[in-house]
């Protein structure tokens, strides 16, 4: 007989195994919707999982999606440590593009090595400004961050929309919705010839290096946690609530509006309608699939950002649509928030009694 | 400039239709937070709805065959967040966000033969008596069953919270999961129930879209109306007649839209466009600055999960 029974601590070696166990379930779920759509479900999932990175230009390309994943994970990671709901990263990241484009416009005949560095500020500011709105209406009007946040996302992406069609848009552009290229010094540089992947990765290790820091070498970090865990804690030990939830806020904004630098002076040059693949919500994936965990979260982005180039590779080889990877991504969470259950119950076999 | 009455009218009845889906979610969301659960995949859930009801139609040609299949859809994909909250003892917000993501995605993937496909007519009631009363008949009649069925359902609702045991016992799970386990009710299948009952009825929305008020298949067609329906519901303090109101606000935003570009009002289409979204964050600062009412009329146990030992 099996019997289901409450653990008396949550098991740390579950807690960091469950995510590869929900990984293993996707593709075996995944593997069984490719049967039902009626392709061969391991030749799908090669295409989809192996053949998008087993070359050079393929792993680039996996760096090059999983940087702002990671970015925007990161981020969010401060916010949902203390408990705050910041769904509205895309938002943000649109919201820091927009900013940063419209620097980057400012100077798109000119050259120079400061040009670059205002640009990546305007692109954090921008990201930051927008993250203070659900910030400060949680704070001081007791408002639903969630529902806030999200909205903003859908108003950020008809602000681009109404920048790139008209007071924006390139004078000589024959009307496309897009701006002018940049100037060459308001690119991320490109790290190899021939090759996608940009600077822009640089900054997402270093967000990786000062959110570990912080989470685990200073105050604010464990204040985080313990407001995380009970709010009534938090509020007895003194910890200043509000200030922390503008600030948690503004970091995530802060790294989802970089997320955008990256997108459109990286590779692209300039704005246009679509800045992101809705990075923004896919990184909330894999703030959860890496545990909230810095080091967690960069092998959670790679591992999403595959879920990018298989829906492409196996739309091209295969005629898979290319949503199945939004269907990826919303089972890996399924999965991780289902197989969470082993970290608080246990199965535990009792023998027949005689 | 003489108004024509009759067109005063069809601007009302216009508003009204597209109140209906918001009416429907929001009204199925309602009945699932009251029993203290917080669903986040309206939006989701709807455009299951969506897909399922306009595939049907195409494939059987049935339209009762489509709505009932677009609810059932709907049931079936809430009851993967019923599992995962009930039994699994999952947070709420998360589950319901990757209950969205999928149902955008297998939406999506579902759809993509039913792109650009017209269609069908769906019949209207009481058409005759269109033209009988100026002003008052392009409002009451000529209009879908789900029409109809939407606009009743908020008073249907509020009695069954109000007055009905079961009611009684949705309220009581919501507000205080603890003594109603005690009085002998099972929580846990009660809000199972409420969760499927809240599936239904967002499938149903969606059926509405792509059937009625489209009526085609466009990827992502929900555009944002599943959260606005969540949106709602904070707005209506967990108050089924006040649904109503919320719903024909944010439909006269979506109306007023289109006229005010058809007259050449010089505002960017956009910022017509983000006007819901807008005024939704406003009405929701509006609705929740008063911390107090708000605490008294949340559900108390809303998005917290209940497990009770064995």
């Amino acid at each position: 007989m099996i019997k289901i029974v409450k653990r008396d601590q949550p098991s740390k070696a579950i807690f960091f195994f469950t995510p590869v166990l929900a990984i293993f379930l996707t593709l075996l779920a995944g593997g069984i919707i490719f049967y039902i759509l009626g392709f061969k479900p391991f030749e799908a999932l090669k295409f989809f999982f192996i053949v998008p990175i087993a070359d050079k230009y393929g792993f680039s390309e996996l760096l090059l999606k999983a940087t702002p994943l990671c970015l925007i994970a990161i981020g969010l990671s401060f916010c949902f440590k203390s408990n705050n709901w910041n769904i509205g990263a895309e938002g943000q990241l649109t919201f820091g593009a927009i900013v940063s484009g419209g620097v980057a416009l400012l100077f798109y005949d000119q050259k120079g090595f400061y040009i670059l560095p205002i640009v990546i500020l305007a692109g954090a500011i921008g990201g930051m400004i927008y993250a203070s709105i659900p910030a400060i209406l949680k704070t001081y009007f007791n408002t639903n961050e969630i529902l806030v946040s999200l909205m903003l996302v859908y108003v950020s992406k008809l602000i681009l929309d109404y920048l790139v069609v008209g007071p924006w848009s390139n004078p000589e552009g024959f009307n496309f919705p897009e701006t002018r290229q940049f100037s060459d010094s308001a690119r991320l540089p490109l790290l190899f010839e021939g090759l996608r992947i940009h600077a822009g990765i640089f900054l997402a290790l270093a967000a990786v290096v000062i959110s570990w820091f912080v989470f685990y070498k200073t105050y604010l970090g464990f204040q985080m946690k313990v407001s995380g865990f009970s709010l009534k804690t938090a509020k007895y030990a003194g910890y200043k609530g509000k200030k922390m939830i503008i600030l948690v806020f503004l970091i995530s904004g802060a790294c989802a509006g970089l997320a955008g630098v990256g997108e459109i002076t990286g590779p692209i040059g300039q704005l246009h309608r679509e800045v992101s693949p809705d990075y923004g919500f896919t990184a909330i994936i894999v703030a959860f699939l890496g545990r909230l965990h810095p080091v967690g979260i960069i092998f959670a982005s790679l591992v999403v950002a595959i879920t990018y180039l298989g829906a492409e590779t196996a739309q091209i080889f295969m005629q898979i649509p290319k949503y199945t990877g939004q269907v990826f991504q919303g089972m890996i969470l399924f999965f991780l928030l289902a197989s969470d259950y082993l970290l608080f119950f246990k199965f535990k076999f009792i023998g027949s009694k005689k | 400039m003489i108004i024509d009455i009759n067109f005063v009218g069809l601007i009302i009845a216009s508003i009204m239709a597209s109140a209906v889906p918001l009416i429907l979610a929001s009204c199925g969301e309602l009945i699932t937070e009251r029993s203290g659960v917080l669903n986040l995949g309206v939006e989701g859930m709807m455009i299951i709805g969506a897909i399922s009801g306009f595939a049907l139609m195409t494939v059987t040609g049935s339209l009762i065959i489509a709505v009932f299949g677009a609810m059932l859809a709907g049931v079936l994909i809430s009851t993967i967040f019923a599992f995962l909250t009930q039994t699994l003892i999952t947070n709420h917000v998360a589950t319901g966000l990757a209950l969205t993501i999928f149902g955008i995605g297998i939406s999506a993937m579902i759809g993509k033969n039913f792109v650009g496909i017209p269609g069908k007519e769906f019949p209207v009631l009481f058409e005759g008596l269109k033209d009988t009363i100026p002003l008052i008949s392009p409002i009451l009649f000529g209009h879908s069953i789900v029409f109809y069925f939407a606009f009743a359902l908020p008073f249907i609702t509020s009695y069954f919270l109000k007055k009905t045991k079961i009611g009684l016992i949705v309220r009581a799970v919501g507000d205080s999961p603890e003594s109603a386990s005690n009085q002998g009710i099972n929580v846990r299948i009660v809000r199972y129930a409420c969760i499927l009952y809240g599936g239904a009825m967002c499938g149903l929305a969606g059926a509405y879209l792509s059937m009625i008020y489209t009526p085609q298949w466009i990827e992502n067609m929900t555009g944002g109306r599943g959260w606005i329906a969540l949106a709602l519901v904070v707005f209506s303090t967990w108050n089924p007649i006040k649904i109503l109101i919320g719903a024909m606000i944010f439909g006269g935003l979506t109306i007023i839209q289109f006229h005010m570009q058809a007259i050449g009002v010089r505002i960017p289409v956009q910022f017509l466009t983000a006007l819901p979204y807008i005024v939704t964050i406003i009405v929701l600062v509006v609705i929740s600055r008063d911390s107090r009412k708000i605490r008294l009329s949340t559900p108390s146990s809303l998005g917290k999960s209940f497990h009770k030992d064995n």
